[in-house]
């Protein structure tokens, strides 16, 4: 980069080379414009692109709190409907502001139906105060506060499904991408904001420091979760599941074994067991969503 | 117009003549009377403003929050319970200087859960760089929203403001309240013009996070804008009083106070009955004042010196307990008097809801007078052993 502007979301953050969000968060709002309000919550990418004096925003920007940024956004969306102006406005946070801390504004706002659009992405655990487990957190992965050791292996609990709690709220458009797929993501983000009313998008976003892998890594660790079935992207429209990425599986191995969060599954010793739990999560979504392209024998 | 009026209605009223373009508010008693009201006018359009019904006091604020970082003024009302679930956004709101105006129907705080009146809601509060009101009355209930919204959008101040009146005391009262027509309140309280907001014309970044290098200037400044709001209230308020009569200059107001031995200091609607209570004990030969702190935050530490260094003593009826030390009107006093020799004495009362009654500040007085204080006044001995 010599000086020249990569666009609305402007370089010389502070980011961890291979910051998927940051990737995320350019690609946005490539999509979404410069009539854009962004609120983002408390979290990694809060803190690397607004360490006053500066900022990477070049479009409105306001981060408040934590777990507020859709209540927040929701009064936004209020304020400019009373003074009939256009601009959009994207809620982002991180899966711990959107899973957990920040639920209960986000259903607030939903089950309102203000016109916005939420996007969280998913580096699945709270990395902004050091790796610990969210409820975006995947079975068996090692943060620091779900550790891998002699009587645990890792996270306990599967991810909780947070795409089909929002279109159970009556949201006119879910969605789920990855920072794998660029194109993808940009169309899902112009989808959601055409769409008239509060429309969710989780964004898959590897994080290197917190999953354990090199920061040239990312997009290659984002498509394998795809192949594997561990992420599936998909859309829903009025509730229904309308378009969804498949693929030829390959096993979970492959995706975990790049990982240091997983590597409790085969060091010292390969854990079978927990491997298949793991893969068995993988098949369900699998049947689940009809991911899998049946090849011609 | 003189009307007979419930508190919450004529705060209400007052509202709606303030124009706030968004509100947004949670139902808790006593504070349901005024969002029911507001609802009801926005319903009938009588009054043009987005009103969000939220699913919490978190909510509520934040949302005010964002509606005002947009450029529009906001309003939102609540107590005690709902209050400190906003505690967060509240700092949040000062810190990044939004002018955003509240009520607070004065309730204390559980646990045990109370949905009675004391002042410990909004005194909690009192570090969190919101403006603090008290009013005696439903005059005083409705008036002060006018004041708030011209002191609080102040390019000077540009900090939040709670106007707070006594819980079902005031809120739930009827009393002759003198309304301001909408004409009259549109000419002493401009259209809000924000001095800056989110605009995709002009992209800003608003709350960014601050390094030990940047934290403390920031702090430094909003407590020179909450100070130097003294001199926006003393304008402000006078200029209401050459409008409609009620001068709300002075952040103090003084009873019968020139000639004292005893000064008695309290907050809210008590006063009225200390009012009373002084009539009487002046008729008995008593020399007894009161200063009623009409703003504590900022807090008018100046004119409580010059008001209360002549007495031969003061008696604090504080509606709060900071818990391990005092009331937190005593605590403000005993400093503004630091230096002089007037001995303070503290006296925690009316805590959830008990009723205080003309001879209780009778009491109050001739404890005063022996010296006795800085205790619980009213306790029911036979609870406690």
């Amino acid at each position: 980069m010599s000086g020249e502007s990569c666009g609305l979301f402007e370089y010389g953050h502070r980011a961890c080379g291979g910051c998927a969000a940051a990737l995320a968060a350019r690609t946005i709002l490539d999509a979404a414009g410069k009539d854009t309000i962004v609120v983002s919550s408390t979290g990694c990418m809060e803190v690397f692109s607004t360490p006053y004096p500066e900022t990477a925003w070049k479009v409105p920007w306001i981060h408040s709190l934590f777990e507020n940024n859709s209540a927040v956004a929701s009064g936004i969306v209020a304020s400019l409907k009373k003074q009939g102006r256009k601009e959009k406005v994207i809620a982002l946070g991180g899966d711990g502001a959107t899973f957990d801390i920040g639920m209960l504004c986000i259903s607030g706002a939903f089950e309102r139906g203000h016109d916005f659009v939420y996007i969280c992405y998913d580096n699945e655990a709270y990395m902004n105060t050091g790796i610990q487990r969210s409820g975006a957190t995947p079975y068996d992965a090692s943060t620091t506060t779900s550790p891998a050791g002699k009587c645990s292996s890792g996270n306990r609990r599967p991810k909780k499904d947070l795409p089909m709690i929002l279109a159970a709220h009556g949201a006119p458009y879910v969605a789920t991408a990855s920072v794998a797929y660029l194109p993808d993501l940009k169309k899902k983000v112009e989808k959601a904001l055409a769409t008239e009313g509060p429309c969710y998008l989780q964004v898959h976003a590897p994080c290197c420091t917190g999953w354990g892998f090199e920061g040239e890594k990312t997009i290659a660790i984002g498509k394998l979760a795809i192949e594997t079935g561990l992420w599936v992207n998909y859309e829903m429209e009025d509730g229904k599941v309308t378009r969804v990425k498949k693929v030829v599986r390959k096993p979970v191995e492959t995706y975990l074994k790049e990982q240091r969060r997983f590597r409790h599954l085969f060091k010292p010793a390969r854990n079978d067991a927990e491997i298949a739990k793991v893969q068995a999560v993988a098949d369900r979504n699998a049947e689940r969503f009809g991911i899998d392209i049946k090849l011609k024998k | 117009m003189m009307e007979f009026m419930e508190g919450s209605h004529a705060v209400a009223h007052a509202v709606k003549y303030c124009r706030p373009e968004v509100i947004a508010a949670y139902p808790i008693t006593p504070q349901t009377h005024i969002v029911e009201a507001l609802a009801d006018m926005v319903a009938n359009c009588q009054l043009d403003a987005e009103y969000m019904t939220v699913e919490s006091e978190f909510s509520a604020l934040s949302a005010c929050l964002g509606a005002s970082a947009a450029g529009s003024r906001v309003y939102s009302a609540t107590t005690s319970q709902g209050l400190a679930l906003m505690f967060e956004v509240c700092f949040n709101c000062a810190g990044m200087r939004f002018p955003v105006v509240m009520s607070i129907v004065n309730r204390a705080m559980g646990a045990p859960l109370s949905i009675w009146n004391d002042q410990q809601d909004s005194i909690s509060l009192r570090d969190s760089g919101w403006l603090q009101f008290y009013a005696e009355d439903n005059q005083e209930a409705a008036d002060l929203h006018y004041l708030a919204y011209k002191v609080a959008e102040d390019k000077n101040v540009l900090l939040p403001a709670f106007v707070c009146f006594d819980g079902f005391i005031l809120s739930h009262t009827y009393e002759p309240v003198d309304m301001l027509t909408q004409e009259q309140v549109d000419n002493y309280l401009p259209r809000y013009s924000p001095v800056q907001r989110l605009d995709s014309e002009n992209p800003l970044s608003f709350g960014l996070f601050a390094s030990p290098d940047y934290y403390m200037e920031f702090r430094y400044q909003i407590d020179q804008a909450m100070k130097g709001a003294a001199k926006n209230i003393a304008s402000a308020g006078s200029e209401f009083g050459e409008m409609f009569g009620r001068d709300y200059g002075d952040m103090i107001e003084s009873y019968r106070l020139e000639d004292a031995d005893c000064a008695l200091v309290a907050m809210g609607s008590i006063c009225g009955t200390v009012k009373d209570a002084i009539d009487e004990m002046r008729k008995d030969g008593k020399k007894v004042g009161l200063m009623r702190l009409r703003t504590f935050r900022p807090f008018p530490g100046k004119e409580v010196r010059s008001a209360l260094s002549n007495v031969s003593r003061v008696a604090i009826l504080d509606k709060n307990i900071s818990l391990g030390a005092k009331g937190a009107v005593a605590l403000e006093v005993k400093d503004a008097l630091y230096g002089t020799q007037v001995p303070v004495l503290d006296y925690i009362i009316a805590l959830g809801g008990r009723d205080v009654r003309k001879k209780d500040i009778r009491a109050v007085v001739e404890m005063a007078e022996k010296g006795k204080g800085d205790l619980f006044y009213g306790l029911r001995q036979e609870l406690l052993a």
